[in-house]
């Protein structure tokens, strides 16, 4: 079994790092892994992907992801009818948003997903002082999904990120892990 | 084994095994998707991880040459590039397996120009498929890692010495991050060794074919109608024999690491009792298999068989294995604009005609630029295929995934 995640970002936001760091982290458990960013140019601001496989057997696939177990939003500002495309039935949505999950629902008008929110810019600037979401939304995604443990992702944090700022992301972590909600 | 699983991308593994593989010279210029091969190589070189020279140059062309004369001179070579600029080399691309040089380039496939595209498909190599360059296509990055470090025993064979390619598909390979297993920097070494010159004759003294000023030879110089057809007849031979040694180096990689690839020349996916085989290069076979998986599960026998080696092209392994099915789809990721179809349909056309009772072969061109060859494509061929079971067409060479 494939689980498929796929992240929305501005590029500059860390798209990319958030998928690498996830399939890292499941790499540490032993997991066969694929995270690839969107193919283009990058522009800074600009609506941007990624994608994360990650299978208890070797990944043979490669080819785009069209059908996610998982959708991940960055920023608040990208949410639209548009993310939730080919996201599997019962699949999750993780955003980073101010609103409840059931406001999510209703203004996007969905059904048949589980939608999970946290308010990961608040944390990102409480914590980190600057409004970097994710490394906050992989904590969102794994208390949503379960795809890896929590430690697992802290620990590939810390790697990623020595010193200081992997502790300081390691606790953006936690804390968005402990505060996502869903329904 | 003692081996570690990291994340690398297909690009990042490339880099990783040169810096394993003992390479005394590397000349490089960067071009996208590539461009990661050479800055890893340039990271290890300036953290004094691996003791080799490398060689900024200004172009592609100066990358190869550099890289000739370096090989000329007894040293291991390595680099790397992708489409323009390797139809900018190609000139000296000639020149390196002319001269018999174990070069070692990695290609990160992407479509040649124009208009400028960065993405995937091989008509950048596919270029340079005469150029008597041993051709390596692999599946992922941990095929890259594994063949890079292959291709240094196949180039320096004695009954070889010939340069090699070893192809990896642009972005889809080279920067998608996978779980890759690498050996102990020892084992490779011990693996791929040091690089040997070949012996010559030279007035009745017995020097290492190299350029040296104890013994001074000449690489390379005018070759008219008296020797120079005899050069081109010895690459060919050359070429031949590189066929087994693809073969016994897959071996022999295999005791160091548990990993080969079929026979080193063809990786063939459930043919045993296949009516329908598709065959293709590169990171599709994969998703191929993944299709032949699916679709065996409701009965249908369908192989998959990866070109390894498309040069030397394995005649021995496709003749028995596509002798034995009904129907051949062949997958191009390349056109050969005003041919009959595209380059690897070509070969398995011209290749199939001495059997006695042929298969079809139906030709796909998918991808060119980098466009998406998702499972839902691949199970419309199969579609076809199955189709042609019961009534093969005529000829047929199409286009898939692509606007008509």
């Amino acid at each position: 079994m494939i689980f498929e995640v796929r992240w929305h970002g501005r590029g500059g936001q860390g798209c990319w790092t958030a998928s690498t760091v996830l399939a890292l982290a499941a790499l540490s458990e032993g997991k066969s892994v694929q995270s690839f960013p969107e193919f283009g140019p990058e522009r800074m601001g600009a609506p941007v992907q990624a994608f994360t496989r990650i299978s208890d057997k070797k990944i043979r696939m490669h080819c785009n992801i069209y059908r996610p177990n998982a959708v991940v939003v960055l920023d608040p500002t990208l949410l639209g009818r548009s993310v939730v495309e080919g996201l599997v039935e019962g699949g999750a949505l993780v955003v980073n948003t101010k609103s409840t999950p059931s406001q999510v629902k209703s203004s996007l008008g969905i059904h048949g997903v589980k939608v999970w929110t946290v308010d990961a810019s608040r944390i990102a600037l409480e914590v980190l002082g600057r409004e970097i979401t994710n490394t906050p939304m992989i904590g969102a995604l794994v208390k949503a999904t379960g795809v890896v443990k929590i430690d697992s992702v802290i620990s590939a944090v810390k790697e990623r990120f020595p010193g200081e700022l992997g502790e300081k992301n390691a606790t953006v972590v936690r804390r968005a892990y402990d505060e996502t909600v869903g329904e | 084994m003692n081996q570690k699983v990291i994340g690398l991308s297909g690009d990042e593994a490339v880099a990783y095994a040169v810096k394993q593989c003992n390479v005394d010279v590397v000349a490089a210029y960067p071009i996208t998707p590539q461009t990661i091969i050479v800055e890893r190589i340039a990271d290890y070189v300036n953290d004094g991880e691996v003791d080799l020279e490398y060689i900024p140059v200004e172009s592609e062309h100066s990358a190869m040459s550099a890289c000739i004369g370096a090989a000329a001179a007894g040293a291991r070579a390595f680099t790397a590039t992708a489409a323009n600029g390797l139809a900018l080399m190609h000139e000296v691309v000639y020149i390196a397996s002319s001269l018999r040089l174990p070069i070692v380039m990695a290609i990160v496939n992407r479509a040649l120009s124009g208009p400028i595209c960065i993405h995937c498909d091989h008509s950048d190599t596919m270029a340079e498929r005469d150029s008597s360059w041993i051709q390596l296509y692999v599946e992922d990055a941990q095929e890259a890692y594994d063949t890079v470090i292959q291709a240094f025993r196949i180039a320096e064979d004695p009954s070889v010495l010939l340069p090699v390619m070893v192809n990896l598909d642009g972005f889809i390979v080279s920067h998608t991050l996978q779980d890759v297993s690498v050996l102990p920097d020892e084992v490779v070494s011990e693996f791929v060794g040091k690089r040997q010159v070949a012996s010559i004759d030279v007035a009745g003294k017995t020097v290492p074919m190299m350029l040296h000023p104890d013994n001074p030879l000449t690489f390379g110089p005018l070759d008219l109608f008296d020797y120079y057809f005899e050069h081109k007849r010895q690459q060919e031979e050359a070429i031949k024999a590189a066929r087994d040694v693809i073969k016994r180096v897959n071996e022999e990689y295999y005791k160091i690491s548990g990993r080969r690839y079929g026979d080193g020349m063809v990786d063939s996916y459930r043919m045993d009792d296949a009516d329908i085989a598709v065959v293709g290069l590169g990171s599709t076979m994969g998703t191929v298999k993944e299709v032949v998986d699916e679709e065996r599960s409701r009965g249908l026998k369908v192989g998959a068989i990866r070109i390894r080696s498309f040069r030397p092209f394995p005649v021995d392994q496709l003749l028995e294995e596509l002798s034995r099915v009904k129907v051949v789809g062949v997958l191009d990721r390349s056109g050969a604009y005003g041919a009959p179809g595209a380059p690897v349909y070509n070969e398995i056309r011209s290749l199939l005609y001495d059997l006695d009772k042929r298969p079809a072969v139906l030709g796909y061109i998918y991808g060119i630029g980098g466009r998406d060859m998702p499972p839902e494509l691949v199970k419309s061929v199969i579609r076809d295929l199955e189709n042609a079971l019961e009534k093969p067409p005529e000829t047929k060479v199409e286009f898939i995934g692509v606007r008509e």
